[in-house]
């Protein structure tokens, strides 16, 4: 198979890929209940709009819109990392429980003190990070042996078992707590959206800013590390250091992301490999693109879903998983050797 | 390895299992929100006099519930194993190879589209879904030349469940029916009434016998294919019914509690490590371990934060993690 034939310039399909993403945000900006229409969108945008239209936008729709942007490129970036690290095309931080390890952490942070997100929103991803770090270690621990190195399909086996008792386990947690709390956790095991506001952006954002940079300055490696253990030593990567850097930053993505959106898996599955298909295997250019397509896939499941049932609307990660399990057995039975 | 048990302590074992269930089984109707006495339990269960308040409730709430966690355990656990032995895979489990998922789909279907229907047909349901699971399930499995790896079947269950049960929440939140599927998904045994039992009790007793009576032909198909034939065993008829058997299992245990991963995993593994490989004490021993364990998570979730209950499917979640890793990294040896 000729994969350099088929990769495309990087640049034209950015260009492509941006205009997309801003067409399907001002899609999302303007549908919903309480539609706004394409030239009242900008009206409202340059501030001529009247205040239930200023409301609906940038109270309601803008701070959405960034969280699912922000937490769908975040997410696609750590499975990005991920599926380069453990060299394994069914790695996300979602299949493998990283998610449903910080959720734990976020039921057990609210079973303790107040019920009030809006307060947490900056402590929520730091508690994510814990638990989601916790759980990455437990992973490593579990799929590491001595002889055979770091084997990629029973790192995933043992995640899918990690993420099932760890959804088992915030059940557990929560069951103890008001009704008010099951039903938080009932949403975000569904992967429902809920840091819906701007607190919540602003919460999210440093972790993007810093983690980004440093993950595209850390390409190189990437690109060594997803070949082979042998050719890493020899071109003189730190192999060890660099691995356990960049899992680290791959967790506290996914942990950054979850911590607002809930458990939404297969984004950082799907988006990274449709990057690594189109642009080929270069993480210089494989990875900024990952992170647009997963932004734009999550902000597209979300803006579906939030339309398609009024009032409540279908959570993004229902959608996403719709898409996504098939997408996974696909590469379940294209790549299996 | 078991098989050379001396008949000693295969008895011994089979006499301290059924005493463990029943000490279990009285524990479970005891232990709740309201204390009993035992005077009045035996009350109850002799079916004697008495009818004050108390026996009432054990005799409607209790009793009931704690008899459909025994026919569940028994019939989770019997499917896992007989999965196990079929598809010469460790990790089969009714609720990781996308059974319970399909069920659950398909329940949700039910309960949107046609919201009359009575339990018969909602259990038919059920048998049809985990039907149409198993065979998306090994079936991807099946379209791979030579076959998928044990450990790869188990992702592919998992993303079918994924996916089936992404169909279900969406289904239930489209026609606003996701109260109605949580009573019957995350329910567990909560609310189970003596129609129910009586409805799913005969099926479930039915297939376990049956899973019994097929247990010698199982054990030659769990070795050997081959040999099975060379033995004149028509294995394509055998297995049939037990698919169909795992399926009737399967089902009627989501029709009566909804979704469940781990007990049919666990339970079959820690038979064979006391009573060893010869299916004729697996299929069983699993019924009667499987009821022991469905007993002891149904009393700890209700007990855990009485009088509130915990949804047993978390807890045998939690209590199941441990058992699956441990199955993988002894696995991994000979099946990766």
């Amino acid at each position: 198979m000729n994969r350099a034939a088929r990769v495309h310039n990087p640049t034209a399909v950015f260009a492509i890929m941006l205009l997309v993403l801003v067409a399907t945000v001002a899609a999302s900006l303007c549908i919903g209940s309480g539609a706004l229409s394409l030239d009242r969108l900008f009206a409202t945008l340059s501030g001529h709009g009247t205040s239930k239209e200023n409301l609906v936008l940038f109270s309601i729709r803008m701070p959405r819109l960034a969280v699912t942007l922000l937490a769908g490129m975040a997410l696609a970036l750590s499975g990005a990392i991920l599926q380069s690290l453990t060299r394994n095309d069914l790695a996300d931080p979602g299949v493998i429980g990283i998610n449903a390890g910080a959720g734990a952490a976020i039921s057990a942070f609210f079973l303790f003190f107040p019920f009030d997100p809006q307060t947490f929103a900056y402590a929520l991803p730091l508690v994510a990070f814990g638990g989601a770090l916790a759980t990455a270690f437990l992973l490593y621990l579990f799929s590491y042996s001595r002889a055979t190195g770091l084997q990629p399909v029973k790192l995933v086996l043992v995640g899918v078992g990690f993420a099932l008792a760890l959804s088992g386990l915030m059940i557990v947690l929560i069951s103890s707590a008001d009704y008010r709390k099951v039903d938080f956790i009932a949403k975000w095991l569904a992967g429902n959206i809920w840091g819906t506001d701007w607190p919540f952006v602003w919460a999210l954002l440093p972790w993007l800013v810093v983690l980004l940079p440093y993950t595209l300055y850390k390409s190189s490696a990437l690109n060594l590390l997803a070949m082979d253990e042998t050719v890493a030593v020899g071109t003189g990567v730190s192999v060890n250091r660099d691995r356990l850097l960049l899992l680290g930053v791959a967790v506290a993505l996914a942990a950054a992301a979850v911590s607002v959106t809930g458990g939404i898996a297969f984004v950082g599955l799907m988006a990274p490999h449709i990057a690594k298909a189109i642009v080929g295997r270069r993480h210089q250019s494989s990875v900024p693109l990952a992170m647009l397509m997963g932004g734009w896939l999550l902000l597209l499941a979300d803006t579906v879903g939030r339309n398609l049932v009024e009032p409540a609307g279908i959570p993004a990660g229902i959608m996403v998983a719709l898409i996504g399990g098939p997408y996974f057995l696909y590469l379940l039975l294209k790549k299996s050797p | 390895m078991g098989g050379s048990r001396r008949p000693k302590f295969l008895v011994l074992g089979i006499v301290a299992s059924v005493a463990a269930l029943a000490v279990m089984f009285s524990l479970a109707m005891l232990l709740g929100a309201k204390e009993i006495s035992l005077r009045e339990l035996w009350l109850v269960l002799a079916g004697g006099g008495g009818s004050d308040d108390t026996i009432a409730m054990l005799r409607e709430i209790r009793y009931p519930r704690e008899t459909a966690a025994v026919l569940v355990g028994a019939a989770l656990a019997v499917a896992g194993a007989i999965m196990q032995g079929l598809t010469r895979n460790p990790l089969a489990d009714p609720g990781l190879l996308g059974l319970t998922a399909g069920a659950n789909a398909a329940l949700a279907l039910a309960v949107a589209v046609l919201p009359g229907l009575n339990y018969f047909g909602i259990t038919l349901v059920c048998f049809a879904g985990a039907a149409l699971g198993m065979f998306l399930v090994l079936g991807i499995g099946a379209l791979k030349k030579g076959g998928l790896s044990p450990f790869r079947i188990v992702l592919a269950g998992s993303a079918v469940s994924a996916f089936l049960y992404a169909v279900a929440d969406g289904i239930g939140l489209l026609f606003k029916t996701s109260k109605d599927m949580t009573m019957w998904t995350s329910g567990g045994l909560i609310g189970t009434t003596w129609g129910q039992v009586q409805a799913l009790g005969p099926v479930i007793a039915g297939s376990l016998l049956a899973a019994a009576a097929l247990s010698r032909p199982l054990t030659i198909l769990s070795l050997n294919e081959e040999a099975a034939v060379g033995l004149g065993l028509r294995t394509a008829t055998v297995k049939t019914i037990l698919y169909i058997l795992i399926i009737l299992l399967a089902g009627a245990a989501v029709a009566l509690v909804g979704n469940m991963a781990f007990v049919g995993l666990m339970i079959p593994h820690m038979v064979r490590a006391r009573f060893g490989t010869d299916y004729r004490a697996v299929i069983p021993m699993s019924a009667v371990w499987g009821a022991t364990f469905m007993l002891l998570a149904d009393t700890l979730g209700r007990t855990m934060y009485a009088p509130f209950e915990t949804p047993v499917v978390a807890i045998i979640a939690v209590l199941g993690l441990p058992f699956f890793l441990f199955v993988v990294r002894k696995g991994v040896k000979s099946l990766s």
